[in-house]
């Protein structure tokens, strides 16, 4: 990425996305309390994750599986990994410190594919456990101006994989998209359910701008509470002009974390740095170290499923459509239905329009891939018009059936090919004149001389033939 | 000093499990040596009565309907305060968990339970295990038993006297630089510090999570190796507990030391020991030399500097440990218009002189700038002892030292200065370091006519050599007491 | 070899101790930094080891890969968790305000 994108004139954003996912996993990081969403508060607590004195932690399998997992996908180098401390006091951390993994953490150096093509860079990926659930009294329910806070430790030890990326993101379009693909990646994986507005996935941004050509980073602020995509967009594009702003008076932007508005769509000022950052991290004595082998790693890549980047290059490269025009029907997972239909003969192109236009978005397909590429190749070969092949698949869809016995009961009479072209051959033989005149005529005359034809085939079949068929056969028996 | 015969844990259980005695009169007898002199020692926070009275009808009820009544039946324990006990107050010693009653066991106390012993009360320690006099508990101190006017040692000083006054034959207490062994000698009792993840630490109140271990206190080494391997072997819920059954000690006890070869630490055997006790480590290193041991100097270089490391890692961890005492979820909360001022409240006034000193060492220790010269610069001393130690091992199967530089000295005597206290754990915290078993055995009296202890160490998983040994010693100070 | 740190300060300890949520009376602070400052440098004595290459030990035990299976097991009651709190409201831990955003 030589090129330098401009946010404004002359100023050029870099941002980095932290983003947060909440594992799927049946049990929490360090304890068997369910990890499950919208229990009555402090009913999934045990000792472990309510930091009881004297309680230990153990590491759930599972999380780390999972974990290992998102790093292959992202194409990260998995290693020998140790848990941390860090050391902090906040009432939703049980222990006042949060075990996570510090210096050496599970997955490190991946990379994530972006469906333009173009790849942002993963620093790390790293377990650790989520804090519990603060809740403000008094104020506007927000921590400021709040007089007290309600704390409930059912998340408290919830496993986390913190994917952090490197400062590659120069739009906030490619933030959105970064952040929309790492979404996929981990729903296709199926470890987290990744749900913005349930919290199962927390993005932070880290923000900053830099004159164009100035090779150094500049100050960069944090921004959280960015509870959606949308967000994503808004808050960068908010925070990066507010740095702008205070550069063009003079001024420079504090390092400090803020929080995004989204009801004033402005961020603020979070907590002074008078609090310093200070974690004071060393290694958790209460965990081993955990080395997985060469076996595990081999396993771990041999499950992995098709992730959606290749699942846009695959359909694109059957389909011959661009990256771009794929994107839909790889999003609702109805990609691996197309390659089956094409498999079986269908036309690539086709199907990929009839699948993308006619079939329901939000549903996985129950159609058998054989009778769905039966319907397609009887509209390609102009057995079907399209607007009586949209007809049996509506029918399809409804009832389920064959689409050649839907035709018929409907009437829809297949025109053979053969059959069609021996009525073209027909009509031709019966004007030679104009047809003469066809043959030599430039395109915008043959236009006009098409229809005449195409209206003879008409009237002879009583409208059953497909137009662009008829143009087909016309085309082809010309061109002899 | 009465010279008064106790029953022994495996008497009682013998007696119980037989039906010729009823565990309730065992509990019975103990509690009334407690009413008699308890006021005096202040061995316990909480002496739990009615609860043993109860838990012995139990167990009395089991042998007569012939049930398994467990290998301790009706045996008195006493566990140390920072040992969680499913409703019943775990107070650590501190203000700040004070009536803090916790809703689950520790590992050990089920498995004590389910073995049928009898848990008699709550013993007395330092504030968080944090000294070694239990001069720093927030309850006032623990005397001891053979002179009230010194201290039993610590941290674990209530569990050591209350075995030295025979309130209890068993004991429980936590070493993480010396607690255990350390009162032990002070207190003329058997002290055992286990290989580091033998016994399980889910529901030891955490000081040092990488040095601490929970260890028995007992009148004899039979006892001991009884009670080691019940509450010892592998827990799920520790990930530092070692994958396997706890070591088997009594059937090894009476195999004797012909052969071994034990190697007295030169660097713990001259300078900052005081002439009487090292008297009585020669006179053991002599009686296990006439049973057959070959005695040789030993040398562990790194020891010297074991005390400075020490106070480097435990402080760090233990700042961390003691974090979650914030009073968000339990003991002392002082209110205040701010979650950071009412933790700051309520830690300041919960905590004592020494928690506080080690939190801000630990602290200081871990923060930024100076990781690599303090925390991880200990961590790598930690190795160098373990090298030395497996040197050492090369060429000797067990090592002998004093467990502690003197006896028993007076309460207020060592107060002023923590450094001064500090130095009591010079002989036993490189096995702490060093994650290797190590006990405590009476051996004979000081100048003073208090008690003086040896201590034996072995490496990872040495148990049983290191009871062997203990054994022998024991059997000589039986032919030689009065 | 690393240089030895400046010995602590009394401000070091100030600050120390708002790091570890404790407040020190001005008499405390006088007491405690030179207690501190010197445990702290009897701990120098051991600048006079050579330690490059050494790899510090975390663990006695070389344990590794300690996991469980992700199979749930039964939390505690939450009437038992609440009994013990200094302040409960609606099942959930009760707290005044927090003004420092961590999270």
């Amino acid at each position: 990425m030589t090129e330098v994108i401009e946010f404004q004139p002359g100023w050029e954003l870099i941002v980095g996305l932290e983003v947060h996912c909440e594992l799927a996993t049946k049990t929490k990081m360090f304890c068997g309390c369910r990890n499950e969403f919208g229990h009555e508060p402090n009913t999934n607590v045990c000792p472990t994750c309510l930091g009881l004195p004297g309680s230990l932690p153990v590491v759930n399998g599972s999380a780390v599986e999972y974990a290992m997992r998102l790093g292959r996908a992202l194409q990260c180098t998995v290693s020998p990994s140790v848990f941390a401390r860090k050391n902090y006091f906040y009432p939703d951390m049980p222990k006042d410190y949060q075990v996570t993994q510090y210096d050496k953490p599970t997955n490190t150096a991946g990379k994530l594919e972006l469906p333009d093509g173009s790849f942002v860079g993963i620093t790390r990926a790293h377990l650790e456990e989520d804090t519990g659930k603060t809740s403000h009294q008094g104020g506007d329910g927000r921590i400021h101006g709040a007089e007290s806070s309600l704390v409930d430790y059912n998340r408290a030890g919830v496993p986390l994989v913190e994917i952090v990326s490197e400062p590659d993101i120069r739009t906030a379009d490619q933030a959105k998209a970064y952040v929309d693909e790492l979404r996929k990646i981990v729903l296709a994986l199926g470890v987290s359910d990744a749900k913005m507005e349930e919290g199962s996935m927390r993005v932070d941004a880290n923000v900053s701008v830099r004159p164009v050509g100035e090779p150094e980073f500049r100050t960069r602020c944090e921004i959280k509470n960015i509870n959606s995509i949308r967000s994503v967009g808004r808050a960068i594009e908010h925070e990066a002009k507010r740095h702008i702003a205070l550069y063009d008076v003079g001024e420079k932007p504090t390092q400090e974390t803020r929080h995004w508005d989204e009801e004033h769509g402005r961020t603020r000022a979070g907590r002074s740095k008078e609090n310093s950052d200070d974690y004071r991290y060393f290694d958790e004595p209460d965990l081993v170290p955990l080395v997985p082998t060469a076996d595990d790693i081999a396993r771990i890549d041999a499950a992995l499923p098709m992730l959606p980047a290749s699942r846009r290059r695959r359909l694109a490269e059957i389909t011959g459509a661009a990256a771009a025009d794929v994107t839909l029907v790889v999003d609702r997972g109805h990609d691996d239905f197309v390659v089956s239909v094409v498999g079986v003969g269908a036309d690539a192109k086709k199907t990929l329009t009839r699948v993308e236009n006619d079939l329901p978005p939000d549903q996985p397909i129950t159609l058998a891939p054989q009778s769905f590429a039966q319907l397609v190749i009887m509209e390609t070969a102009g057995e079907l018009t399209a607007t009586q092949a949209k007809q049996v698949l509506a029918e399809m869809l409804e009832n389920g059936g064959d689409p050649k016995a839907i035709a018929a009961a409907k009437g829809f009479e297949a025109m053979a090919s053969g059959a069609l072209e021996a009525v073209v051959d027909g009509i031709i033989a019966a004007n030679p004149a104009d047809w003469a005149e066809f043959v030599v005529a430039d395109d915008k005359a043959r236009k006009k001389l098409s229809g005449f034809f195409t209206g003879q085939v008409m009237k002879a079949t009583q409208g059953q033939a497909d137009g662009r068929a008829v143009a087909e056969v016309l085309a082809r028996r010309a061109a002899r | 000093m009465t010279a008064r015969v106790a029953p022994t844990a495996v008497s009682i259980a013998a007696e119980v499990r037989g039906g010729t005695r009823s565990a309730r009169s065992v509990v019975e007898e103990h509690l009334a040596r407690i009413a008699e002199r308890e006021p005096a020692i202040h061995a316990f926070n909480l002496v739990l009565r009615d609860e043993a009275l109860a838990a012995a009808d139990a167990v009395d009820a089991a042998v007569a309907a012939g049930d398994d009544p467990g290998p301790l039946a009706g045996v008195p324990v006493a566990l140390k305060d920072n040992l969680c006990t499913r409703g019943v107050p775990t107070t650590c010693s501190s203000r700040i968990l004070e009536g803090w009653r916790p809703p689950y066991d520790a590992t050990v106390v089920e498995r004590l339970r389910r073995s049928g012993a009898i848990t008699i009360g709550k013993t007395n320690l330092d504030e968080f295990a944090m000294g070694s006099s239990t001069e720093n508990s927030a309850f006032g101190p623990t005397r001891n038993p053979h002179d009230l006017t010194k201290v039993p040692g610590g941290s674990s000083g209530g569990s050591a006297a209350a075995v030295a006054a025979n309130f209890a034959p068993l004991a429980l207490g936590s070493d993480t630089g010396g607690s255990i062994r350390q009162p032990a000698s002070l207190c003329g009792v058997v002290g055992v510090k286990p290989t580091y993840g033998v016994v399980s630490r889910y529901g030891l109140v955490a000081f040092a999570s990488s040095l601490d271990q929970i260890g028995p206190f007992a009148t004899t080494v039979h006892d001991a190796a009884l009670l080691l391997e019940i509450i010892g072997g592998h827990d799920p819920l520790d990930s530092t507990s070692i994958p396997s059954p706890a070591p088997s000690l009594v059937d090894v006890l009476d195999r004797g030391v012909d052969g071994l070869r034990i190697g007295i630490i030169g660097e713990l055997a001259g300078e900052g020991i005081a002439p009487d006790v090292l008297a009585r480590l020669h006179e053991a290193a002599n009686v296990l030399e006439k049973a057959g041991a070959i005695i040789d100097t030993a040398t562990i270089p790194a020891a010297m500097y074991g005390l400075s490391a020490y106070y480097l890692i435990a402080p760090a961890e233990a700042s961390s440990n003691l974090a979650r005492y914030d009073g968000v979820r339990y003991g002392l909360r002082v209110d205040a218009p701010t979650t950071a001022e009412m933790n700051e409240l309520s830690r300041t006034a919960g905590f004592g002189a020494e928690v506080k000193r080690r939190i801000m060492l630990g602290t200081y220790a871990l923060s930024a700038g100076y990781y690599d010269s303090y925390y991880g610069k200990a961590q790598k001393v930690r190795t160098l002892i373990i090298n030395d130690f497996a040197k050492a091992y090369e060429q000797f199967d067990l090592l002998l030292s004093p467990t502690s530089p003197t006896t028993a000295f007076a309460l207020g005597a060592k107060t002023s200065d923590p450094l001064t206290m500090y130095l009591n754990d010079i002989c036993t915290i490189p096995s702490n370091l060093a994650g290797q078993p190590a006990m405590s055995v009476p051996f004979g009296v000081g100048d003073d006519g208090m008690p003086v202890g040896v201590q034996l160490l072995a490496p990872l998983q040495g148990e049983p050599t290191m009871f062997r040994a203990a054994a022998v010693l024991e059997a000589a100070m039986k032919e030689t007491s009065r | 070899m690393l240089p030895m740190p400046k010995p602590i300060s009394r401000a070091d300890v100030a600050h120390v101790a708002r790091l570890a949520r404790l407040r020190l009376t001005d008499d405390e602070l006088d007491q405690f930094t030179p207690q501190l400052a010197a445990v702290l440098a009897h701990a120098a004595d051991v600048e006079a080891l050579d330690v490059t290459g050494v790899v510090p030990t975390a663990h006695p035990l070389p344990l590794r890969n300690v996991v469980r299976a992700d199979v749930v097991r039964p939390s505690i009651d939450r009437a038992a968790v609440l009994a013990a709190a200094p302040n409960v409201e609606d099942g959930q831990f009760r707290v005044p305000s927090i003004l420092a955003e961590e999270s």
